[in-house]
């Protein structure tokens, strides 16, 4: 057999297109047919003009090549991200972003973990937010302002529904604000895993005033807190924690109320009763951070209070002045 | 030059050239890339970020590079094992310059970021269809050449060159379908789930039929020919060749393990994986036992020992990819730079070696000369193999410290690492393996020099020969 077929390209030729159709139609064509190709989850929303301006803006920079964006469905996987991707996700992604390599960190929950005002500081300048980033910096984006027709030739060619006022408002968008809508989308079709479960506002701090414990508690807060808040706590993209309120109101919270916004993020904000900033996206770190640890934070967030109602408003320049560190 | 062949000969010698000048673009950007890892700053314009100039590193190597040579080199199989030139040489020239223009209008477009995101099918619709139409000529002229040919036996090269013509069309074909939406803009006719699924369908196979059957067609026919030795099994030949053309379109959903791609695909594609295995190390015991004929050629003839650690690197290469197949060892690995790691082996190791060596066979033998300096040659393998396995070593153990410190749990239970702190430890590696990539580099630079000087020489020989009737 063999030896016939070596001597006729032709025959040859087919029986090559054959063997190479077999695992084609197996593993590519037929899967195409079943329904488990195609789910779509109940709460999966079609994209808006604006978001899909952003995803296009995500593909073109080729954001794909360093940020996946799916979830795998293993233990350390889900801590840190959130709950596991599912098929049903996807449904209106042509094509799919899941991408190969994580050079960054995984994008699938995104959406909703940090305030918009994050991401647009982030994505002009990500060292100023993240000092040892390796990403690169996209301030041009905030310059390009969007044209509502290509962004409407897209929604058509792919069949997405919109109105007139969407394809308007794009007039006043840049792309920088088209991929943080496009961000703040990812994975809204998957219920937040609640990381903290349920929390003790009344717990007291068991660390409480143990220097220690706060030394440990301000190198937590330098490589997790200090990005939004400032590195003595006294704001930036988040609230100051030192200015007498907490989550928007009056007077500081106690021990296990802080514990509780810093374990579970603006999601806790409902069992504390305050309401906090309308657009605050403060990150849940259960998961994260240990149990023990975020103690210790609220350990450095109390003495920084202390610290803050010790010392005149003067006296508190001058140290900056000079370069004072904590 | 033989008459009968000199201008096909030309063509041949223009794919390599081509493939030469694209080599040096796309290793230029590939070691820009590797530094921005740890220099964000060097991301000084849009068109030269990391996001888009990886895709630039991975289609002109594998394109400009990797095809442009496979077009010349099968077109120089072709013409020996058929003993004739090609059934239509202007064809044959005129693919020669609409590919070169492709690629430049590839590097164009995607460096101003159109892109269809779909790993190694990056370029927009109007280059998908460009693309196409070269491989139809290329495909006319190899079965048509193969039709009229002076040799009744068809050599196992040729067998591997039409499995090439005929994965890519059936590949490149489907995956590019595309909805366009615009001059350069387009969307994937696949949503999601499926999507994924054709695409590393593809995305695997590509690498089967551009970084495999054509290479796997320089092996069988310039190694026996510049050592002199005949191919140890024509047997194993025969089996590895049907196994590895008929199990290798299984294989793409290990590409998915652990994503929602449905549980029975993920699973098929890594029981057809480890079955890859045996046809690869078909090949691989082909190259063993044919140098094992005569091991003196690996000191005597400075060809062999590129192809004997070619053949090498593809043989672990095909034991380490099924390996990461597996789900417990894909946990660890994937999306790591351990896959790079992975990757480049292949790339620097089996291919880079094996299309110079057979570029060393080929320019010579056009001019009926020898090669300019073995000594360069000589040079130039130790130092890419030196500079690959820098590359490959440091990527599998920054891989392997990335994929723990992403699993490590403290004794409570929480992550014991924050993504920054994984990061942050890649650092030092990164420097590394820049070093192992610009040692490599510089091993590239040796060869073009060899290559050209030899041209240089084979013309001035050519010359002598043309003037010395006339003087006579």
């Amino acid at each position: 057999m063999a030896g016939t077929l070596e001597r006729k390209p032709i025959l040859f030729t087919l029986a090559v297109t054959v063997a190479v159709l077999v695992g084609s139609i197996v593993m590519m064509a037929y899967p195409m047919l079943r329904p488990e190709m195609h789910p779509k989850l109940e709460g999966l929303r079609p994209y808006t003009p604006l978001q899909l301006a952003g995803r296009d803006v995500y593909q073109r920079e080729g954001c794909v090549n360093c940020h996946t964006q799916t979830v795998r469905p293993l233990r350390t996987e889900v801590m840190r991200y959130g709950d596991f991707s599912k098929a049903g996700e996807f449904y209106y992604d042509h094509p799919f972003l899941w991408g190969s390599k994580r050079t960054g960190p995984d994008l699938a929950r995104e959406g909703g973990k940090r305030p918009d005002s994050w991401h647009l500081a982030h994505y002009a300048d990500p060292q100023k937010i993240v000092p040892r980033s390796n990403m690169p910096a996209y301030p041009w984006l905030a310059k390009a302002t969007l044209d509502a027709a290509s962004v409407k030739a897209h929604m058509d060619a792919l069949g997405m529904p919109y109105t007139k006022e969407q394809l308007a408002e794009l007039g006043t968008k840049t792309e920088m604000d088209a991929l943080v809508a496009y961000t703040q989308q990812l994975g809204h079709a998957v219920a937040k895993v609640q990381p903290g479960g349920a929390f003790d506002l009344a717990a007291v701090n068991p660390f409480k005033d143990s220097p220690q414990a706060i030394a440990e508690g301000a190198k937590l807060w330098a490589s997790s807190c200090s990005v939004c808040h400032g590195d003595e706590g006294h704001g930036g993209i988040g609230p100051s924690i030192t200015d007498g309120k907490f989550l928007g109101q009056p007077g500081y919270g106690t021990d296990g109320e802080y514990f509780a916004i810093i374990a579970g993020g603006s999601d806790a904000k409902k069992a504390i009763g305050r309401p906090g900033l309308p657009d605050g996206g403060m990150e849940a770190f259960a998961g994260q951070i240990p149990p023990d640890g975020i103690w210790r934070i609220v350990a450095f967030i109390r003495a920084q209070q202390k610290h803050e109602a010790a010392e005149s408003p003067g006296v508190e320049k001058r140290e900056h002045e000079t370069g004072g560190k904590h | 030059m033989n008459e009968e062949y000199r201008y096909d000969y030309r063509t041949v010698e223009g794919y390599i050239l081509s493939a030469i000048v694209w080599a040096v673009v796309g290793l230029v950007v590939g070691l820009l890339i590797s530094v921005q890892l740890f220099a964000p700053a060097l991301n000084f314009a849009p068109w030269a970020t990391y996001g888009r100039m990886r895709t630039v590193h991975t289609n002109i190597l594998g394109f400009g590079l990797g095809v442009g040579a496979i077009f010349g080199l099968s077109y120089y199989i072709l013409m020996r094992l058929t003993r004739r030139p090609l059934l239509f040489p202007k064809l044959a020239r005129l693919q020669m310059w609409l590919f070169n223009v492709g690629i430049l209008l590839a590097l164009v477009t995607l460096s101003m970021g159109y892109t269809q995101s779909l790993e190694y099918a990056e370029m927009e619709w109007p280059l998908d269809i460009a693309i196409v139409i070269l491989w139809v000529m290329f495909a006319v002229n190899v079965v048509g050449t193969m039709l009229v040919r002076r040799e009744e036996q068809m050599y196992i090269s040729l067998w591997y060159i039409i499995a090439t013509v005929v994965g890519v069309a059936v590949l490149y074909i489907v995956n590019n379908l595309a909805i366009p939406a615009g001059l350069l803009k387009s969307y994937h006719l696949f949503a999601g789930v499926n999507s994924a699924n054709v695409q590393w369908w593809y995305g695997h196979n590509v690498v089967g039929f551009v970084f495999t059957m054509p290479i796997l067609a320089m092996f069988y026919y310039f190694f026996p020919k510049s050592t002199g030795l005949p191919i140890y099994s024509h047997r194993l030949s025969i089996v590895a060749f049907w196994s590895l053309v008929f199990g290798y379109l299984w294989t793409g959903a290990h590409h998915l393990v652990y994503t929602p791609l449905p549980d029975w695909i993920q699973t098929l594609g890594i029981v057809f994986t480890l079955f890859l295995i045996a046809p690869s190390w078909g090949s691989v015991v082909n190259g063993y036992g044919t140098i094992g004929e005569d091991w003196s050629k690996m000191k005597t003839d400075y060809l062999a020992k590129f192809f004997v650690l070619g053949i090498t690197f593809y043989g672990l290469q095909t034991v380490q990819g099924p390996t990461q197949g597996l789900r417990v060892v894909s946990q660890l690995i994937h999306y790591t730079d351990w896959v790079p790691g992975h990757v480049h082996m292949g790339t620097m190791g089996w291919v880079a070696l094996t299309v110079t060596a057979s570029v060393y066979y080929v320019i010579p033998r056009i001019y009926g000369t020898e090669i300019y300096s073995v000594k360069l040659a000589n040079l130039h393998f130790w130092l890419v193999l030196v500079g690959q396995l820098i590359f490959s070593f440091t990527g599998w153990i920054t891989g392997i410290q990335q994929g723990a410190m992403w699993k490590a749990l403290t004794p409570e239970g929480t992550l014991k690492y924050t993504f920054m702190e994984s990061l942050v430890k890649n650092y030092p590696y990164w420097h590394v393996r820049s070093l192992g990539g610009a040692i490599f580099i510089v091993g590239m630079v040796v060869f073009v020099l060899n290559v050209l000087l030899t041209i240089q020489k084979g013309r001035a020989l050519e010359a002598g020969r043309s003037a010395a009737p006339a003087a006579a």
